[in-house]
């Protein structure tokens, strides 16, 4: 009797824990459905939104600022939309996340969406229809080569390092490290990110090999003078530290992190490398634009006032305050002051300007150049991410499958409709930059000859 | 009145107060007084001793990556720096901070200016809920769903995110780990061919799971309105869970009594009636031993499953607190630490209170 009657008891006390959980299940899946709706009664200049309520994520860095930017000043709201924003872990994990649907869109890596339609990794349909800033990064070698490279490196009238340094002042601490037997590691953020690309390029600009990807060597390090491997951007100083690697490449504040520290030096920016390079793009996919296209055309327009707030002089310090709230980039406002207000100390005590460091919408920053695109192709191609030859055709079919001008496009003419962007602000371009020799080792870049500028390069697989 | 009292504390799990009601009633005062300091003030004095050693401790290591940084200073860049990086620590600005093991007073700041988060975050979502309100009922005419809360969530919903997690991969846990541990412990010859399997499933890695369970369900669900990461969350927590369950459960049936089964053969039961009758009373005791260490092991691997799931609870919390950096990062994490060591503390107490009321309680 006595069991019996405990049985109740606990019958009674788990059928609430049961329901809780079943209830959170369920729970799950309250966020809007997608069907079409028509919300005109505020606003009759208004896009009809199809999906009001969306989530977005991005990697804490400082240049998801656009995103925090839109959601915080109200842009999003302006436009209708309801837009959770979430931190991530990995870029692998940002990409099978926006792929599989639980992001409506998300801050990615430029080479990201590209590598997926390109066929690097997972495959998927992906577009970009906003490019989040230019610049950005910097390569940043530890003490020991620091001091190896110096005499290297010229100097100016006030015995400053001559700037930009070129990777030919590591060239020779390299064939030191080979010759007493160390291999000479590096470290860079993704396969696919611009960082590979920009270290992969300054090292090739001075003849030193930083191996190739084939079919069956995922690794990147076929022939390699310099072994590269990938390092999440928050560890990278304290690998450095480590000794693990001897430099890397990677976006701010962690470049700024080791001269605060006291463990490297950086002597690069991406800034002299390739001057105004495409960094961070908005990504969605396919399908949620196809099916959503007034939702996609309202969040760019967001997007699109949030860079232009974000380059209106005076308001960085008010951007530095929001992104150093925890749920955005969460660290010290005096941190992320240093690489937002266009400075850059490379040497402890050597501070120099650098006003176009962190570009969020001059030089037309926010339109998703096809060349930007094709630049990216190229260098897949040429350290064999790309492993068969591929015909011109090919290069400019698929980068019109990815970047999405016409959404950026559409976006702007409302917002200038609307007069929240101005008639300069409106690129008149068929999708491509002029050519540039605007690169470390002034190599002429036309993206509408792609196979051109990959057959110009020493090193690389050519076509 | 009195025996009433500590019956119903004892049954909440609050046995250790059972001294002082005995001090009030005026009941062997000597005795029951040095129970009380045993069982009551003893553990808070333990606390107290931790507490004053982190704070030793805590300063220690402040002290000496102060002196590292002015040390450093001063061999870089001279004596004038090293003042200023003096002075600099001295007046409390955080760009020149030792970032070490935050003092107990530095927690506990954090842990009230994360409540006083939970407060604001509590009058935004009131404040979101009156904005959209229009928009929702034109919704709900439509018949659409309502607009949610698109803020970043206090540290409050990250608990209860953790609480749901692990109280749905405790019940999938209870769920399987019950009735097969019974059917295995009911026969010599499955629970041989089984035990390998089960010795080998059982030591792996949390991580592992959620990477094994992640493969299965991205293939299952599609439903992209799903919430993938609590499910896959809270399946990987129970299949970390459940192996002691398991293995108790097996244990205890396998070791009912011979004499209650043969009571049972004589009596002509069915199997229903000898399981339900018999032998999941008699094994009781083992299976909530199981089940015990079954939620404190789920509590366990929950923050590195969350960490990874991308689910929104306490994981996530830490994790996030740690990429950020920040100078009041290091004490956050220590106040969920915190918190996450006393509500393992309180679950474990509340399965020793159900335990109690399932099984045959000692006279």
């Amino acid at each position: 009797m006595k069991y019996l009657q405990s049985k109740w008891i606990v019958a009674s006390i788990l059928v609430p824990f049961l329901s809780a959980s079943l209830a959170s299940c369920g729970g799950g899946n309250s966020s809007a459905s997608n069907e079409q709706t028509t919300d005109e009664s505020s606003n009759s200049n208004k896009l009809a939104i199809e999906k009001p309520q969306l989530t977005f994520g991005f990697i804490k860095l400082t240049d998801m600022a656009p995103l925090a930017i839109a959601k915080e000043m109200g842009f999003f709201e302006d436009e209708g939309l309801y837009v959770t924003i979430e931190a991530q872990s990995n870029w692998k994990n940002v990409l099978d996340r926006v792929i599989d649907g639980q992001l409506d869109g998300s801050h990615m890596l430029a080479g990201q969406p590209i590598a997926a339609g390109a066929g690097f990794g997972r495959q998927a349909e992906l577009v970009t229809p906003f490019s989040m800033d230019l610049n950005g990064n910097g390569i940043t070698v530890s003490n020991e080569v620091w001091s190896a490279m110096e005499p290297n490196i010229p100097k100016d009238a006030d015995g400053r390092p001559q700037h930009p340094i070129k990777a030919d002042a590591l060239a020779p601490v390299i064939q030191d490290y080979k010759t007493s037997g160390r291999p000479f590691k590096m470290g860079m953020v993704f396969p696919v990110s611009t960082h590979n690309y920009e270290i992969r390029y300054w090292l090739a600009a001075a003849g030193i090999n930083p191996g190739f990807y084939t079919a069956d060597n995922s690794q990147g390090q076929v022939d390699a003078d310099v072994l590269l491997s990938v390092t999440p951007p928050p560890q990278m100083p304290a690998t450095l530290e480590a000794g693990t690697i001897y430099g890397y490449c990677v976006g701010e504040p962690w470049n700024q992190q080791a001269v605060f520290k006291g463990i490297g030096v950086p002597v690069t920016t991406n800034y002299d490398i390739w001057k105004n390079n495409p960094e961070k793009v908005f990504v969605m996919s396919k399908k949620f634009v196809d099916e959503n296209p007034n939702t996609a055309i309202a969040v760019t327009k967001a997007l699109i006032r949030a860079g232009k707030w974000l380059d209106t002089p005076g308001n960085r310090p008010e951007a530095v305050g929001i992104l150093s709230r925890p749920e955005y980039v969460g660290a010290d406002s005096v941190v992320i002051a240093n690489s937002m207000t266009g400075t850059f100390e490379f040497e402890k005590g050597d501070k120099r300007s650098m006003p176009d460091f962190n570009v969020f919408f001059r030089h037309h920053a926010t339109y998703p150049y096809y060349s930007d695109g094709i630049w990216f192709l190229t260098q897949m191609r040429r350290w064999g991410q790309i492993p068969e030859s591929k015909s011109e055709e090919w290069y400019h079919e698929t980068i019109k499958d990815i970047y999405r001008p016409d959404i950026w496009e559409k976006a702007a003419e409302m917002l200038l409709a609307e007069r929240n962007l101005d008639a300069e602000d409106i690129p008149e371009t068929d999708g491509y930059k002029p050519a540039t020799d605007e690169f470390i080792d002034g190599t002429m870049y036309d993206g509408k000859d792609p196979i051109q500028y990959i057959n110009s390069f020493k090193i690389g697989n050519k076509d | 009145m009195k025996d009433k009292t500590i019956h119903t504390m004892r049954t909440l799990g609050l046995g250790f107060l059972e001294p002082l009601v005995r001090l009030f009633a005026g009941e062997e005062p000597k005795k029951n007084g040095l129970a009380l300091v045993r069982g009551t003030l003893l553990p808070l004095l333990s606390i107290l001793v931790f507490i004053l050693v982190w704070h030793l401790g805590a300063t220690a290591l402040y002290n000496k990556e102060a002196e590292a940084r002015i040390e450093k200073a001063r061999t870089e860049q001279g004596d004038e720096a090293a003042a200023a990086m003096a002075d600099c620590i001295a007046s409390g600005d955080i760009s020149c901070q030792p970032n070490t093991l935050p003092s107990p007073k530095q927690v506990y700041a954090a842990y009230i200016s994360l409540w006083k988060d939970h407060l604001n975050i509590t009058d935004k979502k009131r404040e979101f809920r009156e904005k959209v309100a229009d928009t929702n009922a034109e919704r709900a005419e439509q018949g659409l769903d309502p607009i949610t809360y698109t803020g970043r969530p206090s540290f409050v919903d990250q608990i209860g995110t953790s609480l749901k997690t692990v109280a749905a991969g405790f019940l999938l846990a209870l769920v399987i780990a019950v009735p097969i541990g019974i059917i295995i412990g009911l026969s010599d010859v499955l629970r041989n061919s089984f035990n390998w399997l089960i010795q080998i499933l059982k030591p792996v890695s949390p991580v592992v799971w959620l990477l094994l369970v992640f493969m299965v369900v991205k293939t299952l669900i599609t439903d992209p309105q799903m919430d993938k990461s609590f499910i896959i969350s809270a399946i990987s927590v129970g299949l970390c869970a459940m192996w002691a369950t398991l293995v108790n459960t097996s244990l205890g049936v396998s070791s009912v009594d011979k004499d209650y089964i043969n009571v049972a053969k004589v009596l002509k039961l069915g199997v229903g009636k000898k399981i339900f009758k018999i032998i999941l009373p008699a094994s009781f005791p083992l299976i909530f031993t199981g089940l015990r260490i079954t939620v404190s092991v789920a509590w366990m691997v929950l923050i590195a499953i969350e960490l990874l799931a991308q689910s929104p609870g306490l994981g996530s919390f830490v994790w996030e607190e740690f990429q950020n950096g920040a100078s009041d990062s290091n004490a956050k994490i220590i106040v969920a630490m915190f918190i996450i060591g006393i509500i393992g503390f309180l679950l474990d107490r509340i399965m020793l209170t159900v335990q109690q009321l399932m099984t045959f309680q000692k006279a």
